[in-house]
């Protein structure tokens, strides 16, 4: 996942070794440990959760809790509402973000520049200055309690990953567009043809960070859904409590579990794209 | 006669090459707002109008139901008298002054341990970063179980191993913040990869000239690491302050903004204003206020960084 190493401090000695060793253990068990806490916790039952001194290891491992889940609240509805929701708003921005990085980066027009300075700009206000006239504006449509206001905006893109893939588009050879151009073919079929194809690992990076941004915003949803079965998992889950008189932790903890582990599974298949997303949020920017 | 001729038929091919190129230069053209059309009409409709809306709004007093009343600055003014404005803002501030260096202090600590050459160095890199991609409603939850005053793993250990009786983490007035910083311990993992990145690019000719000077490891840190990436530091400090300005869910997740508001964010005095008490106009000039403070408080950070930032090593040049 991350650059091979160059070692730029000179060797350890065993010693020094040794210590940082020790410390990067050490550390790992504080850094492991909450969610280690969140699994068994899961899987306790609620005697056990509040059992003095506490057990480290459930006793019994009760499964059912991720059954109990699913029959108290309906949290295989707000599972598919996130699904179908992340899907689509992915699926826009990534597409639609490409299309403008791409007349960015090979275009020529005039006042290309300026714009390109806009969509910068925009990255530097606040989402809390344009919220209000946005909700009014979707007030106006009659689109509250619908996913219209959190998924129609994102068919314009999003400034961050316009500039990420105009970045990469940049980098991509001109030999080839000449190459389409000398066949006779347009603007379209370069984009689709060639420039979309050879930057799926920059796609896979915005698709990314495009995911775990629309899986855990809570803020959108709570503005503009108000009907239970239409809520997506963020805000279902911060509804969960209403559900029971006293905290059942056992059973949050499992509820928690269903939302962290899709982003944890796609972590551990893609490791590259989260890494390089980041990178290029750090030096780019 | 032949000469004419010759400027004749330059002119005429200059011609004949401009025409040629125009249709194609306005085809491009073209193609270019065909391209970008999308974000046009995104940036119309959802933030250059409502910028420029959001703007007229701080100025009148609007509920949504009757039509908009313009108030000139009475919002604004009406700011200084407001106790849970500045109560909300002293607390985001109070948050981002721990927040940033907690952040920043700890994950390059964290990037230098994990820069050094040891067996298994790829797996801990991996492993460090794998929290914080678990983030949003469910991390508050877990916090707030963990830190839980009677039952919480934390406070049980503080008992059992030290004899201490634990504090109420998010129920005590003073405690709700720091914990709220303390939360951010295994959240570290994106600054601390970019410091990584920034380490990894640096030259290691300087520490070689330095530890054969007899420099310390800890004179190498501050003397030479420490300057080589103090542009990363200052951006991701820059970062930091913006994106801690925003903090909204962990609040809303696990003390709603008290113990008698002591973790009433910014963000959450904004959203309450706007969407409980369908204030909007003063809610577009909290907006606004926040906007400036932010930006002023990133333009102070680059002035200051003047002095203190090293920029003459280019690691990508």
């Amino acid at each position: 996942m991350f650059r091979s190493v160059r070692v730029s401090y000179g060797e350890l000695g065993a010693a020094g070794k040794f210590f940082v060793y020790a410390i990067l253990l050490l550390g790992l068990l504080l850094f492991a440990f909450p969610l280690y806490w969140m699994i068994i916790t899961s899987l306790k039952e609620l005697g056990d959760v509040h059992r003095m001194p506490m057990s480290w290891i459930p006793n019994p491992f009760k499964w059912d809790n991720y059954s109990q889940i699913f029959d108290d609240v309906p949290l295989l509805t707000y599972v598919w509402n996130t699904v179908i929701y992340v899907a689509i708003t992915v699926f826009a921005v990534a597409i639609s973000s490409a299309l403008v990085a791409y007349a960015f980066a090979r275009l020529k027009a005039r006042g290309s520049g300026v714009l390109f300075a806009i969509v910068l700009g925009t990255m530097m206000i606040p989402p809390q200055v344009t919220l209000i006239p946005q909700y009014l504006l979707f007030n106006q449509f009659n689109w509250i309690d619908s996913y219209l206001p959190l998924v129609v905006p994102a068919f314009g893109g999003s400034a961050f990953i316009i500039f990420l893939l105009r970045q990469f588009f940049l980098g991509i050879s001109k030999d080839l567009d000449e190459a389409v151009k000398i066949d006779g073919g347009g603007y379209a079929t370069t984009f689709f043809r060639i420039i979309l194809p050879l930057s799926i690992p920059a796609l896979a990076t915005a698709a990314i960070l495009e995911f775990m941004y629309r899986w855990n915003d809570l803020i959108g949803p709570l503005i503009y859904l108000s009907t239970g079965d239409k809520y997506p998992l963020s805000l279902g889950l911060s509804n969960f409590t209403a559900a029971y008189a006293a905290t059942p932790w056992n059973l949050l903890m499992a509820a928690s579990m269903v939302a962290v582990i899709p982003p944890l599974l796609l972590f551990f298949f893609a490791q590259k794209y989260f890494i390089q997303g980041i990178v290029i949020t750090g030096s780019k920017g | 006669m032949s000469a004419v001729n010759a400027t004749e038929l330059r002119a005429e091919s200059a011609a004949k090459l401009k025409k040629r190129r125009n249709p194609e230069r306005a085809r491009e053209e073209r193609a270019f707002w065909m391209f970008i059309s999308p974000w046009v009409i995104g940036f119309i409709l959802f933030s250059g109008g409502p910028i420029l809306a959001s703007l007229v709004l701080s100025f009148a007093d609007y509920n949504v139901i009757d039509p908009p009343k313009f108030i000139g600055l009475g919002n604004f003014s009406g700011l200084f008298d407001d106790r849970l404005f500045y109560k909300s803002l002293s607390v985001t501030a109070y948050y981002v002054v721990l927040v940033v260096p907690f952040t920043m202090i700890s994950s390059l600590l964290l990037a230098v341990l994990l820069n050094q050459k040891v067996r298994g160095q790829p797996l801990f890199r991996t492993l460090y970063y794998t929290p914080s991609i678990i983030s949003g409603v469910a991390v508050a939850y877990l916090w707030s179980w963990l830190l839980n005053p009677e039952f919480g793993v934390v406070n049980s250990l503080l008992g059992q191993w030290f004899g201490i009786r634990g504090p109420g983490w998010f129920t005590d007035a003073h405690l709700v913040i720091p914990s709220m910083v303390l939360m951010q311990l295994t959240a570290i993992g994106g600054t601390m990869v970019i410091f990584l990145a920034s380490l990894q690019s640096l030259p290691s000719d300087l520490y070689e000239s330095a530890a054969m000077d007899g420099a310390s490891r800890m004179r190498q840190f501050f003397r030479i690491t420490v300057p080589l990436i103090s542009p990363v530091i200052l951006f991701n400090s820059i970062i930091g302050i913006i994106s801690s300005f925003q903090a909204f869910t962990q609040s809303y997740v696990i003390t709603k903004g008290g113990p008698d508001w002591n973790s009433y964010f910014y963000v959450y005095y904004l959203f309450d204003t706007a969407f409980f008490h369908f204030r909007m106009g003063y809610a577009s000039a909290l907006a606004w206020v926040m906007f400036v403070i932010v930006f002023l408080l990133t333009l102070l950070s680059l002035v200051l960084s003047r002095k203190l930032v090293y920029y003459e090593y280019d690691s990508r040049g």
